[in-house]
């Protein structure tokens, strides 16, 4: 294509191509630091236009790839920086098949990993995000890497999409340069990209034991609390959050049971930042 | 009479795993994932290569297994291994 950008994030090489260059421009610079795939990519995006006009007429930026979703609908040219995430994303939800791809965000202390799972507006990105600013290493904000072979959490420390509310909340904790540009008016309202520190990017490729599961749930009414998750519970919802659970078949269950069986689970209910943290901190220095 | 005699698959074709007082079955041909509750796993067990009728798999159970409910129990549990394909009639 006529841009391309080549990255390694974790275990994974991309290569994104474009039609235009602003997209690549902006995850160059979102990227900054991170190393070029040593071999061939394991999953190729191509930002095209929707039709050959629409690379000048009102440009529209449609999703396309190895794997590519029919319906997907294009974006405009000014969040092609989300264009290129989602369609990283995309490939990762369809194509990969080394890792059981857990849909959870992961922080790391002393190679022991916390996974945290839950809906969208569970704060578990945001969480992440902030831990990753606070003496955690950042695995990664949208997907865990569970390695069926060993049982452990390898890390996908891809840029953390922060939305909307989450935006000012970390944006004022992180250093500037390693914030991209705010995109306003996307599908998925105000979105923008935080680089993880220097730290979760040069220590990409070190896995980490899983050591606690967390269903965080956040509500401004919620009265700090921890319950305990049965062992089924906890199997049943990281299959619902698995995105290829059901493709790897044995190998997906063994995995997976493998992680249940062995990892403590609790819920926590968090009305903000403060409470979540130290919810956090209280439950991970009982278990370490 | 007896009543209809049913067969489970052989225990190599599943994966099971002990989840808080509930099994995880992973069914190997059909790639499907079921959790079953107590005496559903027991059910199969004793019907594996070894079809039975209600009875007859009561009366293997019983050796180390209490059944709640007898016969009327254990039919309305092959009904529903029936259904999820883990059990077929013979």
């Amino acid at each position: 294509m006529r841009h391309e950008v080549q990255l390694q994030v974790g275990p994974v090489g991309f290569r994104v191509g474009s039609d235009w260059s602003a997209p690549i421009e902006a995850l160059r610079a979102l990227y900054e630091g991170y190393p070029a795939p040593s071999g061939a990519s394991d999953f190729t995006v191509r930002l095209e236009a929707e039709r050959p006009w629409r690379r000048w007429v009102r440009p529209s930026v449609a999703i396309r790839g190895d794997y590519t979703l029919p319906d997907a609908a294009p974006l405009s040219l000014e969040h092609g920086l989300l264009a290129a995430e989602m369609g990283m994303n995309l490939q990762m939800a369809l194509g990969q098949k080394r890792y059981l791809l857990l849909h959870a965000s992961t922080v790391e202390k002393d190679g022991r990993a916390l996974l945290m799972t839950g809906h969208s507006g569970s704060g578990k990105s945001t969480l992440a995000a902030i831990l990753g600013e606070r003496g955690w290493r950042l695995m990664g904000d949208e997907f865990a890497l569970l390695d069926p072979e060993d049982g452990r959490l390898y890390a996908f420390p891809r840029a953390v999409s922060l939305k909307n509310g989450a935006i000012s909340v970390v944006a004022g904790i992180a250093d500037e340069t390693r914030l991209g540009p705010l995109l306003t008016g996307t599908p998925k309202g105000s979105i923008r990209h935080l680089r993880p520190r220097a730290e979760a990017l040069e220590r990409m490729a070190e896995p980490a034991k899983p050591t606690l599961i967390l269903f965080p749930r956040f509500g401004r009414d919620l009265t700090p609390a921890v319950r305990p998750v049965g062992a089924a519970e906890v199997f049943v919802r990281l299959t619902q959050a698995s995105t290829n659970y059901v493709a790897l078949g044995e190998a997906g269950f063994n995995a997976l049971a493998g992680l249940v069986q062995k990892t403590p689970a609790r819920a926590i209910d968090y009305p903000d930042t403060e409470a979540a943290l130290a919810l956090v901190a209280e439950l991970w220095a009982e278990l370490t | 009479m007896p009543g209809p005699r049913f067969v489970a698959d052989p225990p190599e074709w599943t994966r099971r795993v002990e989840m808080g007082g509930l099994t995880a079955l992973f069914h190997i041909p059909s790639g499907m994932t079921h959790l079953l509750a107590a005496p559903a796993p027991q059910i199969l067990d004793v019907i594996a290569n070894n079809p039975g009728d209600a009875a007859e798999i009561l009366s293997r159970m019983t050796v180390d297994f209490d059944v709640d409910g007898g016969e009327d129990a254990i039919l309305a549990r092959l009904a529903e291994l029936e259904a999820s394909g883990l059990v077929s009639r013979v």
